[in-house]
């Protein structure tokens, strides 16, 4: 035990002393929650639009001020006739215009609909598409009140609820994606070149020589990264909570639980691929390629996975982050419990069991 | 098995595929001797090292080290031998202190062990002003004879040592070659490879492995004798140029 413990206080030295490596461990989550929260979203926000209101009516004012008063949306341009609306948009001054009819109120009064033009700049059609999207949802809500005060018979109900995320917040998906990233960065790749390392410098045929058992070195390994990736796991949950305004709906624990066995996950696939190489980049590379690449492209965080093409679809389930992110997602956000996520759970397990198994047994064969 | 033997190999063999490394090699190493195990880059004496440390397997032959079986005493073989190998072999980013007690650790020393033997190591090497300071501001040298300490640190009945003055200058490699005649002087059995025919001379009984066999072993006055060269470094040339396999 105390051989263990002071192979565990030289690690932490190794550690500590490499400060750029350090700063980075503790950072880039960080700021890999900081860019994906403020800089990154899909959300449309404070989009500049232009009005052109053909009625000038109770009605038109209305529905104007709503979207004035929606965060989503800046009216910067009033215009006066059509002749305008092309410069505006090619100048990019605008990304959405809402053009209302002569005679709005009248004929929505009189005709019981009435119709409302909106125009999008469709250059990125994803964004088009929402703000449309959006300006539908702020109109209809207006309708809606306006019907409210009028006793109709029968109304016309469109109704768009937007689940989990009601505010349409788009910080909410990236956050277990980037717990993904992170560990997957900390554990595997760290653990891989910190024992490669070992085998590059030439200290790891005298750890061999010594009475230590290797299974000891493995371990002792493992620790400060175990750790370090505890802290990061706390730092990333408190950013999205406070900072963020991300809530965890789920149970705590449950979340804190799913993240260390996903730690453990990583942990041996970092062992795995220290047992298979003996050079720092290698090592390196792998973990990129191999391990990073898929955990963006195919967990499903960037690329929803129902959208892949089959053949991808099913490469996506020997990827582990797809599992972690799966189960994250659900307690963290729709706030499921164990009974939704246990599938997902147990076969993330029996990966972290073929992983460890794997590499210990390969580890042992380096030394004989 | 001879008590006063401190290695016993006999047909000591390695096979890589169809590559023979090592071929039935079979020598003694006495207690307390200083042995020279020399041969060509090439002839497998790496190998052969490495196998009488546990860190290769060997495909045939038998071996008893420091009084135990090669395959099936291992673990108490580990805490018997000390090895220091071509590469240097301390951290860098580590203290020499800190270094120290590292290794004493793995081998099991106890807090007041380790700190006993810091305190002597630092008085032998001269290393009081840098005791706390990173091994890599170290020259190579001391490098060399702190990494020689270490392996010693659990005072070892066996010391295998890998050409272990490799780019040292002169004055360093004699001052280590003391270190090494004082640990002999304590009773360790040293097992020493080298390529400097000076270092050969200095030995008690010299081996020559040439194509993986050990084609010689004596005193270095009785090869020279027997080979009627007037240094070992003819000896060694003599020898050298009957293999066969290239440096690969």
């Amino acid at each position: 035990m105390k051989q263990f413990l002071f192979f565990v206080q030289k690690e932490f030295y190794h550690l500590l002393r490499d400060r750029r490596t350090l700063f980075i461990l503790f950072g880039m989550p960080l700021m890999q929650i900081l860019i994906f929260g403020f800089a990154l979203t899909n959300e449309v926000k404070n989009t500049r639009i232009a009005i052109l209101d053909n009625s000038r009516d109770e009605a038109t004012a209305g529905i104007i001020h709503q979207l004035e008063a929606s965060r989503y949306f800046d009216i910067v341009k009033n215009i006066r006739g059509y002749g305008e609306l092309e410069p505006a948009f090619r100048e990019g001054k605008v990304k959405l215009a809402v053009v209302f009819p002569p005679r709005f109120q009248y004929t929505l009064l009189h005709e019981n609909s009435a119709s409302v033009q909106l125009i999008a700049d469709a250059t990125d059609p994803n964004v088009a598409n929402t703000l449309a999207n959006y300006a539908t949802a702020i109109i209809m809500d207006y309708q809606k009140s306006m019907k409210g005060q009028q006793d109709f018979p029968y109304t016309i109900n469109t109704e768009m609820r937007m689940l989990y995320n009601p505010q349409l917040k788009g910080s909410y998906n990236f956050v277990p994606g980037v717990m993904a990233m992170v560990l997957m960065l900390v554990c595997a790749m760290m653990t891989s070149i910190s024992i490669v390392r070992e085998k590059e410098m030439g200290t790891m045929e005298i750890i061999l020589v010594s009475p230590i058992m290797p299974i000891r070195v493995v371990i002792a390994k493992m620790v400060p990264y175990f750790l370090l990736s505890g802290v990061n796991i706390a730092s990333i949950l408190l950013l999205s909570v406070f900072v963020l305004d991300v809530p965890i709906q789920g149970n705590l624990v449950l979340l804190v639980s799913e993240c260390l066995l996903f730690t453990v996950t990583v942990l041996a696939l970092g062992l795995l691929i220290s047992s298979v190489t003996d050079s720092q980049q290698v090592a390196m590379l792998i973990s990129l390629m191999g391990l990073f690449l898929p955990t963006i492209m195919l967990s499903g965080f960037m690329f929803p996975v129902e959208n892949m093409p089959i053949p991808l679809q099913i490469v996506s389930n020997i990827v582990p982050a797809k599992w972690f992110y799966y189960i994250v997602k659900n307690i963290m956000i729709k706030g499921l419990g164990f009974g939704y996520v246990w599938k997902e759970t147990l076969v993330l397990t029996g990966m972290t069991v073929f992983f460890m198994l794997v590499s210990i047994k390969k580890f042992k064969i380096r030394l004989e | 098995m001879n008590d006063d033997h401190a290695i016993s190999v006999s047909q000591l063999t390695k096979r890589f595929g169809s590559f023979t490394a090592v071929d039935a090699i079979t020598f003694n190493v006495k207690r307390g001797e200083i042995f020279g195990f020399l041969g060509a880059n090439g002839a497998g004496k790496t190998t052969a090292m490495r196998m009488l440390c546990g860190l290769s397997f060997p495909t045939s032959g038998q071996a008893t080290i420091a009084g135990f079986d090669l395959y099936r005493d291992a673990e108490k073989i580990k805490k018997n031998i000390g090895y220091m190998s071509q590469k240097f072999s301390l951290y860098e980013d580590l203290t020499i202190r800190e270094n120290i007690r590292f290794y004493g650790g793995i081998y099991g020393l106890t807090d007041k062990q380790i700190k006993s033997k810091t305190d002597f190591m630092v008085d032998h090497l001269h290393l009081e002003n840098q005791v706390d300071n990173l091994v890599k501001s170290l020259p190579l040298g001391w490098k060399q004879k702190l990494s020689f300490s270490v392996a010693m640190l659990h005072h070892p009945k066996i010391v295998f040592l890998d050409e272990p003055t490799g780019g040292v200058d002169p004055v360093t490699r004699r001052e280590f070659w003391t270190m090494i005649y004082e640990a002999a002087h304590e009773g360790t059995t040293v097992f020493v490879t080298t390529h400097y025919m000076d270092e050969a001379e200095y030995c008690d009984r010299v081996s020559i492995m040439v194509d993986g066999r050990v084609d010689a072993l004596d005193t270095p006055l009785e090869l020279k004798r027997k080979f009627n060269a007037p240094s070992m470094e003819e000896v060694f040339i003599q020898l050298a140029r009957k293999a066969k396999r290239s440096d690969n």
